[in-house]
């Protein structure tokens, strides 16, 4: 497994805490749903980051008032052809604001990365090595996008309309 | 038809780029088979009993004459010589080899074709009526707003994994020639009160082992919000559809296990929330992709010119084809001419190298360079002088493709069953052939009126045998092949699932049941003028069931 996080390698910041371990102090940690909804109180006074693994089946709407305390929510894809963490990940990016990092996690190998990265995962833990190796080139694939995400990507009707208004002064005024 | 512009082309290209590289890294082992599987399904690539097997997509049914001849190369180069055109308005080739894949696809790209989401758990190939932009009953041209979906659903990132496939059918015509209804969402246009065109929206249509028709749960939904309202329920459907049981995946499960007025509500919540983002349709976007839709430049011509009169008082080969497989245009003195694909003893669907080529020719001599797929397996020249009609049909019956039997008993739609397909269980093309030799006798086809019969090789439906008039289902019992028959079903806007008339029969026995239907019919019917349906409708099962499984 590797994490690619900016287009790169690195190394996790963040440690993995079982639900029976004590949580370090000063160290920013990744706890279960179930654990950060057990000790929500504890959790919230701590001073180091705040990561949570989000299941595909709880609704993120759950989450949302609580993200100004979260560092860090890691969403799963159990296989890779299960893909409700998409929908998770652009409702917690368009819908409640959520600036920290978001994680892919699961299986995730090279051909969801542009998927992943437009719905807005900005972290990846990739599962083979030639993939997380690959990653920069998976996300310059396409250039073409017909439809708006959780990205700045510019989709096909906002460059087609750009392009005709510098032509069309019809246009220019409907688009305006 | 519609022009793709620099943009459209520069993504199929990336997408062949991006396929040759996974056909590498298959070859290569890199990838395992599970893991390449739902890379090759998205670019249409199955593995059937004997072969890969690469199905393309037709937009909304309409082919440029270019890009059919595109077909007719793909058939020649890659394939055996033939390509089967499918219920989905796709065309599908049968003996594909996996490492000429990739050069196949590039080819077929050079001319604006691909096989993106042609299968696998996402967002499949948006269908409409085959006659859109030129039927005198419908509203407006629904391929502008077929498209308009297909662009915003291409390579969507968050709906490329859904639970299962996903199929959305548009008509704008009071008649639905597109199944609507038994779509996972089916859309309609329709004017309301006020005189505005919007979408009448159902949800949860499909066949398969758990046949629904599709329920309303929008009634009228402005144009500049279609995009927004579809993807709520594709956001609703991805988080919530089952993926524990690939038989209870599809949205109709979730639609009908929440109830239709629950799961609507669920809908419009979600909707509200993105309704007036970056999806409302701007105006300019609407034209934008209507303006590339090119309309041929009619000439101005009279309704029944004398040379169609002469031909037709003077040749009744000719007259009964231009009864049967000629339909009326939205222009005077223009026609639009079916192509039977379901010749006596053919398998339905399948049209051979030379057909596509000489089609292709006609088109551009007849038919201002266009054609069209019909879900029911038909070809279609929907721009011809009606003056030109008696020069076509000589052409046509040249090549095979003018038998006058569009609508009628032997016009059958069936699946590749058996003799190509993994899942099946049992054959539907041999039935199909069997049957339309039965009913060569045109005399009688035309007596019987308009009569579909769907015939699906195992229970997943892709023959529709539930809304076949007559539909017939191939089962497995003890390792043979039997076969199930339903009457009353039918696809139209007065969709409905056909009940069964009996126990299953075997192989040898099937065209004879439907024989003897038949000929139920013909006793049981009050006038000659009541269809086959009607008749059903009127009497219901019972007394068919008397006659075709009558003791001795």
């Amino acid at each position: 497994m590797r994490l690619v996080k900016a287009g790169r390698i690195v190394e996790d910041g963040f440690a993995r805490v079982a639900d029976d371990a004590p949580i370090p102090d000063r160290m920013p940690v990744i706890v279960t749903a179930a654990r950060w909804r057990a000790e929500i109180a504890a959790l919230s006074r701590r001073a180091a980051p705040l990561g949570i693994v989000w299941p595909n089946n709880a609704n993120v709407a759950e989450l949302a008032p609580h993200l100004d305390r979260v560092a860090l929510v890691a969403l799963v894809f159990p296989n890779f052809r299960d893909g409700r963490a998409y929908s998770q990940a652009r409702l917690l990016r368009e819908r409640f604001g959520f600036r920290g990092e978001l994680r892919a996690t699961g299986q995730v190998l090279r051909d969801q990365f542009l998927f992943l990265a437009r719905s807005g995962f900005d972290a990846f833990e990739v599962s083979k090595d030639p993939d997380a190796e690959a990653f920069a080139a998976a996300l310059t694939r396409y250039t073409v996008f017909y439809q708006p995400a959780a990205d700045e990507r510019p989709w096909v009707a906002r460059r087609r309309l750009a392009h005709r208004a510098v032509t069309s002064p019809s246009l220019r005024e409907a688009v305006q | 038809m519609y022009v793709y512009d620099e943009l459209d082309r520069i993504l199929v290209g990336e997408r062949v780029t991006e396929f040759r590289d996974q056909v590498k890294r298959r070859i290569s082992g890199e990838l395992t088979e599970d893991e390449f599987k739902p890379l090759r399904l998205m670019n249409g690539v199955y593995l059937q009993l004997h072969a890969y097997m690469l199905r393309i997509a037709i937009p909304y049914g309409t082919l440029s004459a270019d890009q059919m001849r595109t077909l007719a190369r793909v058939a020649r180069m890659y394939d055996r010589g033939y390509g089967h055109f499918t219920t989905r308005q796709n065309i599908q080739f049968n003996w594909i080899k996996l490492e000429e894949l990739p050069d196949a696809m590039a080819l077929l790209a050079s001319a604006g074709l691909h096989g993106m989401q042609t299968s696998g758990n996402c967002v499949r190939n948006i269908t409409t009526d085959q006659w859109a932009g030129v039927a005198p009953d419908e509203i407006e041209d629904a391929r502008v707003w077929a498209e308009i979906l297909r662009q915003h659903l291409t390579l969507h990132p968050e709906f490329s994994f859904l639970p299962r496939k996903f199929k959305i059918a548009l008509t704008a015509a009071p008649h639905d020639r597109a199944a609507t209804k038994v779509h996972d969402i089916g859309l309609r246009l329709l004017r309301n009160d006020a005189g505005e065109v919007g979408f009448e929206v159902t949800v949860g249509g499909g066949l398969g082992r758990t046949p629904f028709i599709g329920k309303m749960i929008k009634p009228f939904l402005a144009k500049r919000d279609i995009v927004s309202y579809v993807e709520a329920v594709m956001r609703a459907y991805n988080q919530s559809g089952r993926r524990d049981n690939i038989y209870k995946a599809r949205i109709k499960i979730l639609v009908h296990d929440l109830g239709p007025e629950a799961f609507g509500k669920e809908v419009e919540a979600e909707w509200q929330a993105i309704k007036d983002g970056p999806l409302t349709l701007d105006p300019a976007i609407i034209a934008d992709v209507a303006a590339r839709f090119k309309y041929p430049d009619y000439r101005r011509l009279n309704d029944d010119p004398s040379e169609l009169a002469h031909a037709r008082a003077s040749d009744p080969r000719f007259e009964r084809w231009f009864k049967n497989s000629v339909s009326r245009h939205k222009v005077p003195g223009y026609a639009i001419v079916t192509l039977s694909l379901k010749p006596e003893g053919g398998p339905p669907g399948d049209a051979t190298a030379a057909q596509m080529d000489r089609i292709a020719d006609l088109a551009e001599r007849y038919s201002f360079a266009e054609i069209r797929v019909g879900h029911d397996q038909n070809l279609v020249l929907p721009h011809v002088a009606q003056r030109d009609l008696p020069a076509l049909w000589r052409a046509l019956d040249g090549i095979g493709v003018a038998t006058p039997n569009v609508g009628l008993v032997s016009d059958i739609i069936a699946c590749p069953g058996l003799d190509y397909c993994s899942l099946a269980n049992a054959r539907a093309i041999p039935v199909a052939q069997e049957l339309t030799r039965r009913f060569r006798d045109l005399g009688l086809a035309q007596e019987l009126g308009r009569l579909h019969i769907n015939i699906s090789g195992c229970i997943n439906a892709c023959g529709h045998h539930h809304v076949g008039h007559i539909g017939i289902l191939g089962v497995e019992k003890n390792g043979e092949e039997f076969y199930q028959l339903t009457i009353g079903g039918r696809a139209d806007e007065q969709a409905r699932l056909g009940d069964l008339l009996g126990p299953a029969v075997r192989y040898h026995e099937v065209a004879d049941k439907v024989e003897d239907i038949v000929a139920a019919y013909l006793e049981l019917r009050s006038r000659p003028d009541e269809t086959f349906l009607a008749t059903v409708e009127r009497i219901g099962v019972e007394p068919f069931k008397e006659r075709v499984y009558a003791v001795g």
